[in-house]
């Protein structure tokens, strides 16, 4: 087994890395993939409770990169798959306590071990994001249709190039397909024309994210969501499969609508 | 009902993407549009020393070829030189 290392990064904050981190690890776990995921914001410690797993952790990446622990003991194995695990950053500590060599020494060691290593970077373009990128083999780079967004994840995408690692591959978060269709968001058209890098997801904004991430469940695991479905496709992505971008525009679904509104007394 | 609505609070998805094609040309090559026209100035002025050119129809843009970024120069050389000199 030799895994392949995804760095999922952004520039920006906020745009959904860690939730495109969690529900990617856990729609390739379903796929019958093994799976690592590191949660690279030391500090800012998110990607545990995004999957449901924070009160589990004993030890951290900071714990292993200082000896304190066998990597083993930091791995917390999510019950509800088969083969997923997760690497929690530490809390109490700063970017500076694991360097860009720590990161690939890690990485190799967990390479014959799993199918993928997923390393959800901190936003900035500083240390944790250095940190972050040095082992990937594939950099995701997250964005919503959003001028800032859009700025912030084409500097990211230089930096890559500029390390070498790239060309980086393109996630379209958050995209409001009503918004669009009233001419008032950047279509994932003009956005792909903007940054020039190959898409390999556009997941539409979907209440179901917030809903199912304060339970502590990723939308992934949750069969008809669409955002669900758009997290899923990025991952056979990932695997090299050719799937097709989902169809967002809304008037398809009014039966469905109509129906869930007429069962659910308007929701 | 939403769709004739549209027609009129729409449209700021192009003013978004216009500013941010201008926006990721100066990101991308550290040229503010001062420095462009700078070089524009410069330019035309060692080349004015060898051919008579129109400044009026002179173009220098940097635009965008998939990530890479090229200096377009467009520079039309004024005809009536060349019937003077023959």
């Amino acid at each position: 087994m030799t895994a392949t290392i995804v760095t999922i990064t952004s520039g920006k904050g906020g745009v959904g890395k860690t939730t495109t981190t969690a529900n990617v690890a856990i729609a390739l776990a379903e796929l019958g993939e093994k799976v690592v995921c590191i949660d690279g914001d030391i500090g800012l410690r998110n990607l545990d409770i995004v999957m449901g797993l924070e009160n589990r952790i004993v030890y951290d990446l900071v714990d292993v990169i200082e000896g304190r622990c066998r990597l083993r003991q930091a791995m917390i194995r999510d019950k509800r798959m088969s083969e997923l695990y997760l690497i929690p950053a530490a809390q109490t500590r700063d970017k500076s306590s694991v360097s860009p060599s720590d990161m690939v020494r890690l990485c190799d060691q967990l390479r014959d071990e799993f199918d993928w290593v997923l390393i959800d970077s901190s936003a900035g373009i500083e240390r944790g994001f250095r940190n972050a990128l040095a082992p990937a083999d594939i950099v995701l780079v997250v964005t919503n249709p959003e001028v800032s967004a859009v700025r912030d994840a084409d500097r990211i995408i230089g930096l890559v190039e500029a390390e070498e690692k790239g060309p980086a591959k393109l996630v379209i978060n958050r995209l409001n397909p009503e918004l669009v269709k009233r001419g008032d968001m950047l279509t994932a058209e003009d956005v792909v024309e903007l940054l020039a890098v190959e898409l390999v997801g556009i997941v539409p904004e979907d209440q179901s994210v917030v809903v199912s991430t304060n339970r502590g469940q990723p939308v992934v695991m949750e069969a008809k969501t669409k955002a669900g479905q758009a997290f899923r496709n990025v991952a056979l992505r990932l695997q090299g499969q050719e799937v097709p971008f989902l169809d967002l525009d809304e008037r398809k679904d009014i039966f469905q609508k109509l129906s869930n509104m007429l069962r659910s007394g308007g929701d | 009902m939403a769709a004739w609505r549209s027609r009129r609070s729409g449209r700021s998805a192009n003013a978004a993407k216009e500013r941010l094609k201008l926006v990721l040309i100066h990101d991308r090559t550290d040229l503010t549009p001062k420095a462009v026209n700078n070089l524009k100035n410069e330019l035309m002025e060692v080349i004015s020393r060898y051919i008579a050119i129109d400044p009026e129809a002179v173009r220098i843009a940097v635009t965008q070829d998939g990530r890479e970024q090229r200096l377009v120069a467009d520079i039309p050389i004024k005809s009536s030189t060349r019937r003077k000199i023959g």
